[in-house]
């Protein structure tokens, strides 16, 4: 039986020599910039047919029964490394004031009091981590877009980028949406979670919700909103502080 | 000369085709060239999909059904994280396998959708794979398992024709394994969330769309094993020939030679 042996030998040889290649090759691919780059054109794909199918449907809502026990906080549990975000707290973030400025006609500095003084949106949502798992919460806040009116964007913004109190290490924590989202119906900025304040570790004093994208879009701690015409130039230049450090596709749809 | 040192390809006839009297030993046209490519196509993209999905797994080994599901909930379902050697890539890195896992799901979603067409429409499916009411009865059914069980395959042209089990394994991937753990990974999606939201209620909510997103994975590792091992006790050499250039030499019948 030689040579049936030696055949399924080779065989086997060559079915392990595969596997390891394959092991090596992978690791080998997601190295190269130019591999990278074209796995992560995908990130268009998702983004424009996600927009295609979906125009601006809302994002499925709740009701009270389905609230999670005790909804996880992810990211940054608090903002202690930044003084004004401290200070704030322990005013009760009475003197606390949203930044809006960048590509505006009219930068404003809003109070919680002005923020809560708005039309409010109350949604229950699903909030998705990129990790895996979900929790339902309640979030009650103005729409961003009412706010962005009463700015008025000049025209070349595109972008409207969340800069926020907490970090990581020397990186500020900060995200970016883009103008379909940012007026999206569903989305806004939550100074309360589940019926009451939203809690430190939630992001007090206030959060984005936008709720057709992952966890990480989510910013908390928000002290500035600047519309943008490009997010090159800023930090890493990819939109937020995932994108820039981890490689997380900015569009996060998926 | 005993029997096992006949040499695997002695000469032969002309090659013939499926239906013209094949026998024992001619080599006959076995796959088409869709399902080559296919197979082929999905060697890679099964592989990348696994590895990749494991590691996204390792960010969060826990799971959960209904709506919601996070560390504080009950997960029906812990591992402790698969080692690097089974991961894409193979140190740890949610980023990069987000990047390969929803790159190549557009691969595996449309190459399913390509072949399935094709399949319809060169008669793949009505003649090959479509399980007939007599090879469903349940003696059939069990003389089939039997004989798989006594590792007894058929030989000369009844080889060219898929048995019923293999029906069954085809067809489960196909229309079972495949279409499931492609929704559920759709479903997993807050945008397609948004979008479509009908396919959360068809799955009962976006943990359990994950925990069966995991199942269909395993079902499918479970499918690439139990293959893997029929093509090595068939003969490999012959089973990996067809399914590179097409060509298949059926098995002799016992005692032929």
């Amino acid at each position: 039986m030689t040579e049936p042996v030696s055949r399924r030998a080779l065989l086997g040889t060559v079915a392990a020599g595969a596997g390891s290649l394959l092991l090596a090759g992978c690791d080998r691919v997601n190295r190269s910039p130019a591999a990278r780059a074209l796995l992560q054109s995908a990130e268009q794909a998702h983004l424009a047919s996600q927009r295609l199918i979906g125009g601006q449907a809302l994002a499925p809502e709740f009701t009270r029964a389905d609230l999670s026990p005790d909804f996880r906080a992810n990211g940054n549990h608090q903002a202690n490394g930044n003084p004004d975000w401290v200070r704030h707290r322990d005013a009760g973030f009475a003197e606390w004031r949203l930044r809006v400025d960048g590509l505006v006609l009219r930068p404003l500095d809003l109070s919680l009091e002005a923020l809560r003084g708005l039309p409010q949106r109350t949604q229950i949502t699903r909030h998705d981590c990129v990790e895996g798992w979900s929790a339902i919460g309640q979030w009650t806040g103005p729409q961003l877009g009412a706010i962005l009116q009463a700015a008025t964007l000049l025209p070349a913004a595109r972008y409207l980028v969340f800069h926020c109190a907490d970090a990581f290490g020397p990186h500020p924590y900060y995200e970016s949406i883009d103008l379909v989202d940012a007026f999206h119906p569903q989305t806004i900025l939550a100074h309360s979670m589940n019926g009451g304040p939203l809690p430190i570790r939630h992001g007090a004093p206030l959060r984005l919700r936008v709720e057709r994208q992952l966890g990480y879009k989510q910013a908390k701690y928000v002290m500035r909103i600047e519309a943008r015409s490009t997010l090159a130039g800023l930090y890493g230049g990819k939109g937020g502080y995932w994108e820039d450090h981890k490689a997380y596709a900015w569009y996060a749809g998926i | 000369m005993p029997a096992d040192s006949v040499p695997l390809d002695p000469p032969n006839p002309a090659p013939a085709l499926p239906g013209d009297g094949a026998t024992g030993g001619s080599l006959v046209k076995r796959h088409r060239l869709s399902t080559r490519l296919w197979h082929w196509l999905n060697v890679v993209t099964v592989a990348i999909m696994l590895m990749s999905g494991l590691m996204i797994f390792n960010a969060h080994p826990r799971l959960y059904w209904g709506r919601f599901g996070a560390n504080p909930d009950h997960a029906w379902l812990q591992l402790p994280r698969f080692p690097g050697w089974v991961t894409l890539p193979s140190t740890y890195s949610l980023a990069d396998a987000r990047i390969w896992h929803l790159a190549f799901a557009w691969v595996l979603a449309f190459g399913l959708l390509g072949y399935l067409l094709r399949s319809l429409v060169n008669g793949h499916i009505r003649r090959d794979l479509h399980i007939t009411a007599a090879e469903w009865r349940p003696a059939h059914l069990w003389h089939d398992v039997v004989e798989h069980a006594r590792l007894r395959f058929p030989t000369g042209a009844a080889a060219l024709r898929y048995n019923v089990l293999q029906k069954l394994a085809y067809c489960g991937v196909l229309f079972g394994l495949l279409p499931l753990v492609i929704l559920t990974g759709l479903t997993m999606s807050p945008g397609l969330n948004a979008a479509l939201p009908w396919l959360l209620d068809l799955f009962g909510g976006r943990q359990s769309a994950r925990s069966l997103h995991f199942v269909a994975a395993g079902g499918l590792v479970l499918f690439v094993l139990v293959h893997l091992a029929m093509v090595v006790l068939a003969g490999p050499f012959n089973e990996v020939r067809s399914m590179i250039t097409g060509w298949y030499r059926l098995p002799r019948e016992p005692g032929h030679d």
